[in-house]
């Protein structure tokens, strides 16, 4: 691996570490600084992939947010008497800690930093205002075996600067739910070790989005890539509030080899008048008409198969269709992450002792096929 | 899932079919007389055998029933021992046969089969290419042997050299001989047919076994793609046309060849053209013994072969000059074929992520592919070209039972069992030594004319998938992987049974033969010499199909079946060719029609028709 080229935006103190950085400039191995989500874009960049632009603001940046507005005395100071197994008393904590770190304003350094590379974004994208999401990208989270999904937010459709600040601020404080604090308690982390990234990355106006496993989550088979898909935005797929449809792909042929076209009532995409991201009712017409089309079905099972073998495992994936880009270069990743489920199960081999083709067809022919 | 009692689908004789039974070896009947028998046949699962009995059994036919019935068997159960299967029984109700898979149940018994079964069949896997060879050895003697056997006539006077050379046995003698020798040869080639092909399955089931274990949704015909050989020859009676339309170009004798669809007239045209006559004789080299493929499964007597209906060869030849006149290729792209499988065989094996069960996969594929040549070429020796030659000494045996009025047709001989012609054929030689009139003549005619009708109202008639109780396991790996025998499988045919109203079926299931997705008009052809209709760009829809169907592929672009899995000739073909095949639809021919437009999916083995 490449060492690890930051931005330039280190500041006036005693550190080498930047506040923000581009997402082109991660890598898997900068999961400390920029946090699991970010350094896996940095990564999929690197290897070719399709990602929709963006940065970070990495832990450093989150660091001098909590230092220099005191919370961080704060937080340690709710958090020192807590029983974690006190559920009210948590989520006490929790809401306090959280309601002081959305109303603190950023250093004006760190607001220029941030302020600044949004505008940067703003101008490689030839949007004014870009809009982005803003997700949290936790340095714990990710990492196999110690699956936090979900316990971070993600904000959709943020639009100029003072929005994204503020739901960077919303992102951090996310890191002290009850639930967070209670589950690095038991899991044996320290609250000051653990640290925060938050990631701004180009919103794809995605007309259809999903999942995609180069794994069968069901069955563990690694030789097929499984999709579901949703038009709009792919939270609805992630959150589970539809049935999506369903893709499965064989991964060394790339055939469709089934696919389920399920009755999706509702989708996210963004309200044009209010510019926000809200789940509306699928008109009744489409609500059964396949989200994503078989070209795009094998295209997007090709992406995975170059990211699973990018990584050498089997990976976790969210996507989108951008439908302001023409076929052909409009399918983004917006994710991935390696898959926790089947990886860490220890499986028998399926061989026979033996391994000679004649043991296993006698073991067969012993077991024989059960027929009900 | 429930199946009809057979005894009481025996019960329902159709009527004016009353007495069919004796069209049948005795054996072959669900009793009501023998209460230990029955109770048997009563416990037991039976299912009819659609593979390789689409139609009603003719009684001549029933040869090759009884031949593997016997062969198939006894190799499982008394030659090499399997240790929880016997052989496969057999019964026939109106004409269909239905099979069951005897299983060994005493596990110390089981247990006992096992050294037995490891030695056996271990020399057989070990030396498997040695013993191949010197099965090819004694297959094609027994062919020659077939070939130079004499149906002799019965002379008016035996010629003076019986005399001079003290032969001292008559043509009379010759001809019952000699039809024993013929029935004898038959059963001879059909013991050879299952020397390989118990184990040879074996190889292939458990292979696909292995697979579908650590990739459960592998489409059986990746397996099938892993192993399936370029170099088989079921591809050489095709490669032969392909060969004959070049060099008919090459000698500029094409468009005598291409002048007429009437083999004879053409034949009689390349006679008189310059190097007609050179043509010619590579034509009759290949056609022995190439043209020996039948149109076909080679099963029955209706299946005649290239060499019977030299029209059929001589349209694939005309299409593939019209090819070469355009500037096609005409190439299989085997270079692009063996390279794909061998990218799939590679990128499989590097999705396995144990060291152990890397090397089973190694060891497995390796066996597989050892088998697999015999696997398919063995239909093309028995099948394919004994056959042919098979059905035709006996169209010269009813020849002379014609001859002597014992029968009208020789297409006649085929609704009487072996034993009866050759009963009948006693009665012809005992009364032409006599000089008398066969008592065959007043009999045969009458009770053959009843058989028809008892044919038709068998044809009619359709057999229930599946009678009797269902096992809870089925381990003999011919019924697994021939005939599909899975839990999915059963309901299918369960659900068959239920469909009354052909149009309102929109949708076939078949196994996905091979992929792609393709829409496009349907053509039905229930024989093969109902191929010349096919237009480029049509979708085929066959009963099954054979090597001698080859020409057809180079026109369509997808094919559907009746009967087949995918191991059958449309899935492999079509493979190869790069086009979707469903095979094993069941009933396609008889829902779809000529004409109707379908989209066909050959990935997941649906076919939707677009009414």
């Amino acid at each position: 691996m490449d060492a690890v080229v930051f931005g330039g935006w280190n500041d006036t103190r005693q550190t080498q570490l930047p506040l923000v950085c581009w997402f082109e400039d991660c890598r898997k191995d900068s999961i400390p600084l920029v946090g699991g989500k970010c350094a896996s874009l940095g990564e999929l960049i690197h290897a070719g992939v399709r990602v929709p632009p963006g940065f970070a603001l990495t832990t450093e940046g989150y660091r001098a947010f909590m230092a220099d507005s005191g919370m961080e005395r704060e937080v340690e100071l709710l958090l020192k008497e807590i029983d974690c197994r006190d559920l009210e008393a948590l989520e006490r904590a929790s809401a306090s800690i959280r309601a002081a770190i959305e109303a603190q304003p950023f250093s004006n350094e760190l607001e220029d930093v941030v302020a600044e590379s949004y505008r940067q974004l703003s101008l490689r994208c030839g949007v004014p205002a870009v809009p982005v999401a803003v997700r949290s990208s936790a340095t714990a989270e990710d990492l196999p075996g110690a699956s936090f999904a979900g316990q971070q937010d993600t904000y959709l459709w943020i639009r100029g600067v003072d929005e994204v600040l503020d739901h960077m601020r919303r992102c951090i404080s996310s890191l002290y739910t009850g639930r967070a604090i209670a589950y690095r308690a038991n899991h044996g982390f320290s609250n000051e070790q653990v640290a925060i990234s938050v990631g701004v990355q180009k919103m794809a106006n995605s007309f259809t989005a999903g999942v995609m496993f180069t794994i069968h989550p069901a069955n563990g088979d690694r030789s097929v890539i499984v999709i579901d898909s949703n038009f709009g935005f792919g939270e609805s797929v992630v959150s589970g509030e539809v049935t999506p449809d369903h893709f499965v792909v064989n991964k060394v042929t790339l055939d469709i080899i089934d696919r389920t076209i399920s009755k999706k009532e509702i989708c996210y995409t963004v309200d044009l008048q209010d510019q926000v991201s809200r789940a509306i009712e699928v008109p009744f017409e489409r609500q059964t008409i396949q989200s994503l089309i078989d070209d795009d079905i094998t295209q997007l099972a090709w992406m995975g198969k170059q990211i699973e073998q990018h990584y050498g495992r089997p990976m976790d994936i969210e996507w989108a269709v951008d439908k302001d880009l023409p076929t052909g270069g409009n399918i983004f990743i917006l994710q991935a992450r390696p898959e926790t489920v089947w990886s860490s199960k220890k499986t028998a081999p399926v061989s026979s002792p033996g391994t000679s083709a004649m043991d296993y067809i006698l073991a067969g022919m012993l077991a024989g096929r059960k027929v009900k | 899932m429930k199946f009809p009692n057979p005894h009481d689908v025996t019960a329902q004789t159709i009527p004016g079919t009353e007495g069919w039974e004796r069209m049948y070896p005795y054996q072959y009947q669900f009793v009501t007389d023998d209460p230990v028998r029955n109770k048997y046949e009563g416990d037991t699962f039976w299912f009819n055998d659609a593979l390789h009995y689409p139609e009603p059994l003719y009684p001549f036919d029933t040869i090759w029933d009884e031949a593997w019935y016997l062969a198939l068997s006894q190799y499982n159960n008394r030659i090499f021992v399997v240790p929880p299967a016997r052989g496969v029984d057999h019964r026939i109700i109106n004409g269909y046969v239905y099979i069951s898979p005897v299983a060994v149940k005493d596990p110390e018994e089981i247990g006992s089969r096992v050294p037995h079964f490891m030695e056996r069949a271990g020399i057989y896997f070990k030396n498997w290419d040695s013993l191949e060879a010197k099965w090819k050895v004694k297959m094609e003697a027994t062919i020659r042997e077939l070939e130079a056997l004499k149906i002799p006539a019965l002379p008016d006077m035996e010629p003076l050299s019986v005399v001079t050379d003290a032969v001292g046995e008559s043509e009379g003698f010759h001809l019952l001989k000699n039809y024993d020798d013929l029935i004898n040869l038959g059963i001879k080639c059909w013991q050879y047919h299952f020397e390989f092909l118990n184990l040879g399955y074996a190889a292939y089931v458990f292979f696909l076994d292995f697979m579908q274990k650590l990739f459960p949704s592998v489409p059986i015909q990746r397996v099938t793609q892993m192993i399936s050989g370029i170099d088989v020859m079921m591809y050489r009676p095709d490669d032969e046309l392909k060969h004959l339309a070049k060099l008919a170009i090459q000698l500029g004798v094409d468009p005598v060849v291409t002048s007429n669809a009437d083999w004879s007239v053409v034949e009689a045209a390349l006679r008189k053209a310059s190097r007609g006559p050179e043509w010619l004789a590579a034509l009759n080299k290949s056609r022995q013994p190439w043209f020996n493929v039948s149109t076909g499964t080679g099963w029955f007597h209706h299946d005649r072969s290239w060499n019977d209906q030299m029209d059929i060869p001589l349209s694939g030849i005309a299409t593939y000059i019209g090819k070469l006149k355009q500037g096609q290729s005409i190439e299989r792209p085997t270079e692009k074929i063996i390279a794909e499988r061998d990218r799939i065989i590679a990128e499989y094996r590097g999705l396995i992520e144990k060291e152990e069960d890397r090397k089973q996969f190694d060891e497995l594929l390796g066996c597989a592919k050892t088998v697999f040549p015999y696997v398919e070429n063995h239909l093309f020796y028995v099948e394919h070209w004994f056959h042919s030659v098979f059905w035709n000494k006996m169209r010269e045996v009813a020849a002379v039972l014609k001859q002597h009025g014992v029968i009208e047709d020789i297409e006649d001989v085929w609704l009487l069992r072996r034993d009866e012609i050759k009963q009948a054929l006693w009665d012809v030689v005992t009364a032409w030594a006599t000089g008398v009139t066969p008592r065959g003549t007043k009999m045969w005619p009458k009770e053959i004319l009843w058989r028809k009708g008892v044919m038709q109202k068998f044809r009619e008639w359709s057999p229930p998938p599946a009678i009797g109780t269902a096992p809870e396991v089925i381990q003999d790996p011919f019924v697994i992987v021939l005939w599909g025998v899975t839990n999915k499988s059963l309901a299918d045919w369960a659900a068959v049974q239920e469909v009354k109203d052909p149009s309102s079926i929109e949708e076939l299931k078949g196994f996905a033969g091979s992929p792609g997705i393709v829409e496009g008009r349907a053509r039905v052809c229930k024989t093969v010499a109902e191929v010349s209709q096919l237009q480029e760009g049509e979708i085929l829809v066959a009963p099954t199909t054979s090597p001698s169907w080859a020409p057809a592929f180079a026109k369509i672009k997808a094919c559907i079946t009746d009967v087949g899995g995918v191991m059958s000739h449309a899935a492999i073909v079509c493979r190869e060719y790069g086009m979707p095949a469903v095979v094993g639809t069941g009933h396609s021919t008889k829902v779809i029609q000529s004409g109707m437009m379908l989209r066909v999916d050959g990935s997941t083995g649906l076919v939707n028709i677009m009414r």
